[in-house]
């Protein structure tokens, strides 16, 4: 599904990634957990496309395929979906036109037929329900004036809409309440199939109560430097970074 | 000014010469020779069998016209227009006798709107609306007439009027925006050549939106419509004003006049999508259009709303403004204007505060992408006796790129201590992280970058008719074309 290999970027300059080894299998979830500032949003970015993310070295291959060269876009209707660390506002679009722009758009790229205003709405709905989200929030702009909460969770809702073959969840988990996190994991894990792999990232074992990762990977100044399974979390959350920091910084 | 006075030259010697020799344009000719003159002013008079006074108002405003000096306040710069390359007046070929129905009118004509992406009996059936198509000055078809006037509503070309009505036109023509108001509106009342005339009478809600498209197409024809609405007593009327031209090589002058009088407890809705050709990336061959709109709130309680969708033309001189002179009366801007490339806008609003408890509402949208330049320019004026009056506001900016340029210039003259008067102004940019957000979920840039427009834009849009306002979203992705990436 996923395979990053040596991957270094940089942003405005100023080397961020420094040879990120990675590999996702389909049908898997795996845990990226790390210090504050040690790059884990970089790294989504860098999946995602965004503009000034600059890969300096190594490659990511996504399904078979190098992405280096394709336009944010390209890699969303490609099925990558990035549910942001802080979503961002849209004033005076709605909720539903953004959505319906996004499917549209997603499935023209894919040549398949759009999606009417009828079927849209009736998809909308059923998703809305599954989330436990009111229809309400359609209507508002795009996060603007949501509460973190529930900006997190108009994330899953994007997610759940687009279906997406690779999911990643920047801190999804934070800012949500305990009855936001299991409806948000549920969410996740309603999309968990054979084919579909996840990407999470979190400071929290918690979340992976209720997600449950096959891989956990210490990301620490720009390089992965451990990987296990579930109980790394929690060995984690016992003794902080302090081991990985102190490794490179000394 | 040399320019002008130049111009002045030329004229009253092209004037003065053929007038040597008496009338001598061929009245059965379609169009009128190249250039203006008493002479062509009198020709366009006789070719649509106008009444005297009306020849002398005309004339009048003719004679005006050569001594006035151009505008010179508004920020657009353009090389001095020469007026005598332009035939003020041309009509269709076929315009002895009207078409009763589409299927009368010039397949020629009905291929360039279907070019033009109007399914025309669409639009009719679909929407409801009658449509009073002008075609290079002259409307060619009137639809939907017979509903119309079953509750007394008249919705024809002016010159029509001048026949059915010609009291009620004598009435109001010029009284909301006089004959020598400025150079612009006064050459429009020395050779308009048509335009739409509504009449609301007391009491009657107008049943469908009445819609104009006008379009200009033939070479080197100035368009100088003149529309006139009344709205009596306790009426309603919504009025849509839509247009678009095709390519063309050289600069087209247009100088339109509207002008709308709401009696007691009127209401005139009044809505344009304004899409003509801008001209290339320099701005050749793109369009100025110089219009003079204007309504008078006459009444107690009525009220008038202007909105626009202003996306073409090269240059755009427009101050669509209410003169609230009734008690309690209402009026209404909602602007959006969209320059692109090197298009320049020089648009804005005048809210006249006359009456008690007047009250009125700004909301201006302007969007700047390319190298082009717009200006918000508005005055609210509020005068010793408006007890009472309230004005709010609020003009927002939008640029995209860092080549582009956005003004505002609000005026505000208050001499009534009372009064109330907001104004709030923000200008911002499209943030990168907007953009990548939107194309992360598969929207690419340049719908994304309309997305972000819309949603800026929402707040007008809304105030839109239905089907005008799907276009007009549709419009605002068009124009930004080529405006990133
Ligand atoms: N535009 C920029 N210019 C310079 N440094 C930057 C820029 N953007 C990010 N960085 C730096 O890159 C490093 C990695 O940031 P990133 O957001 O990827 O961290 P993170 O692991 O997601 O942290 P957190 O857990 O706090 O979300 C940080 O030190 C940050 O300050
Ligand atoms: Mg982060």
């Amino acid at each position: 599904m996923l395979e990053i290999k040596d991957l270094h970027a940089a942003v405005d300059g100023k080397e961020i990634l420094k040879g990120v080894n990675l590999t996702v299998n389909p049908g898997e979830v795996h845990a990226i957990m790390g210090p504050n500032g040690s790059g884990k949003s970089t790294l989504s970015y860098v999946l995602a496309g965004r503009d000034g993310y600059e890969v300096t070295g190594g490659r990511i291959i996504y399904e078979g395929e190098d992405l280096t060269d394709l336009d944010p876009e390209e890699r969303a209707a490609k099925g990558i979906f990035l549910a942001f660390q802080y979503p961002v506002e849209i004033p005076g679009v709605p909720n539903s036109t953004f959505l319906n722009e996004a499917v549209n758009a997603v499935r023209r790229y894919r040549g398949e037929d759009e999606l009417d205003k009828i079927q849209f709405v009736k998809m909308l709905r059923a998703k809305t329900k599954e989330l436990n989200m009111s229809d309400e929030m359609l209507k508002r702009a795009v996060n603007v004036g949501f509460s973190g909460g529930e900006k997190k969770r108009n994330e899953v809702l994007q997610m759940a809409v687009l279906e997406p073959k690779l999911a990643i969840l920047d801190e999804t988990d934070s800012g949500l309440d305990i009855d936001a996190l299991k409806i948000v994991s549920e969410g996740v894990n309603a999309l968990r199939s054979p084919e579909r792999s996840t990407l999470v990232i979190t400071h929290y074992q918690r979340l992976l109560d209720y997600i449950v990762p096959d891989k956990v990977h210490v990301l620490a100044q720009g390089r992965i430097q451990k990987t296990g399974g579930k109980e790394l979390a929690l060995e984690l959350e016992e003794k902080g970074y302090a081991d990985f920091v102190g490794e490179e910084a000394a | 000014m040399s320019a002008t006075a130049e111009t002045v030259e030329q004229v009253h010697s092209i004037s003065g010469e053929k007038y040597k020799y008496g009338f001598v344009t061929d009245i059965a000719a379609d169009k009128a020779p190249k250039g203006l003159s008493e002479d062509i002013v009198r020709f366009i008079s006789a070719k649509k069998g106008e009444p005297e006074w009306l020849l002398d108002w005309r004339l009048k405003a003719y004679r005006r016209w050569l001594e006035m000096p151009e505008p010179q306040w508004s920020k657009v710069q353009f090389p001095p227009i020469d007026y005598q390359q332009y035939h003020y007046y041309s009509a269709p070929k076929s315009d002895d006798d009207r078409p009763k129905s589409l299927d009368e009118v010039d397949p020629e004509l009905l291929a360039t709107y279907e070019k033009l992406g109007i399914p025309i009996k669409e639009q009719e059936v679909l929407a409801g609306v009658a449509v009073d198509y002008v075609f290079d000055s002259v409307s060619v078809a009137t639809t939907f007439k017979k509903k119309l006037e079953e509750v007394g509503v008249i919705f024809c070309p002016i010159s029509e009027a001048l026949e059915r009505c010609p009291d009620l036109v004598r009435k109001y023509l010029g009284t909301v925006v006089p004959v020598a108001d400025n150079k612009h509106a006064c050459l429009n009342s020395a050779v308009f050549t048509d335009g739409s005339f509504v009449y609301i009478p007391p009491g009657v809600r107008c049943p469908m939106e009445l819609s104009t498209y006008f379009r200009i197409n033939e070479m080197n024809t100035g368009q100088f419509e003149r529309t006139l609405i009344v709205a009596d007593k306790g009426s309603y009327v919504s009025y849509l004003e839509g247009c678009t031209a095709p390519m063309r090589d050289e600069n087209q002058l247009h100088a339109a006049v509207v002008e709308l009088v709401a009696l007691d407890d009127a209401e005139i809705k009044y809505s344009t999508v304004q899409n003509w050709y801008p001209g290339d990336e320099d701005g050749k061959g793109g369009i100025y259009n110089f219009v003079t709109k204007r309504g008078a709130c006459r009444g107690k309680n009525s009220k008038i709303s202007w909105t626009q969708v202003e996306t073409g033309s090269a240059i755009t001189w427009k101050y669509p403004s209410c003169i609230l002179q009734g008690d309690n009366s209402v009026g209404e801007f909602y602007s959006i204007a969209i320059t692109n490339n090197a298009q320049q806008a020089d648009t804005g609003t005048k809210m006249i505060h006359l009456g008690k408890n007047t009250t009125s509402r700004i909301i201006s949208k302007g969007i700047s992408a390319g190298k082009s330049d717009q200006t918000y320019r508005g005055l609210v004026k509020i005068s010793p006796k408006a007890e009472g009056a309230r004005n709010y506001t609020q003009c927002d900016s939008l640029l995209i790129g860092d080549k582009c340029g956005a003004h505002t210039v609000p005026y505000i003259e208050s001499k009534n201590k009372n009064a109330i008067v907001e104004h709030e102004a923000t200008t911002s940019t499209i943030s990168e992280v907007q953009l990548f957000y939107l194309r992360q979920r598969g929207i690419p840039e340049e719908a994304a970058v309309a997305l972000v427009v819309n949603g800026f834009c929402r707040e007008v849009m809304q105030q839109l008719p239905m089907e005008f306002a799907v276009e007009a979203q549709k419009l605002v992705g068009i124009s930004l074309e080529g405006s990133v990436g």
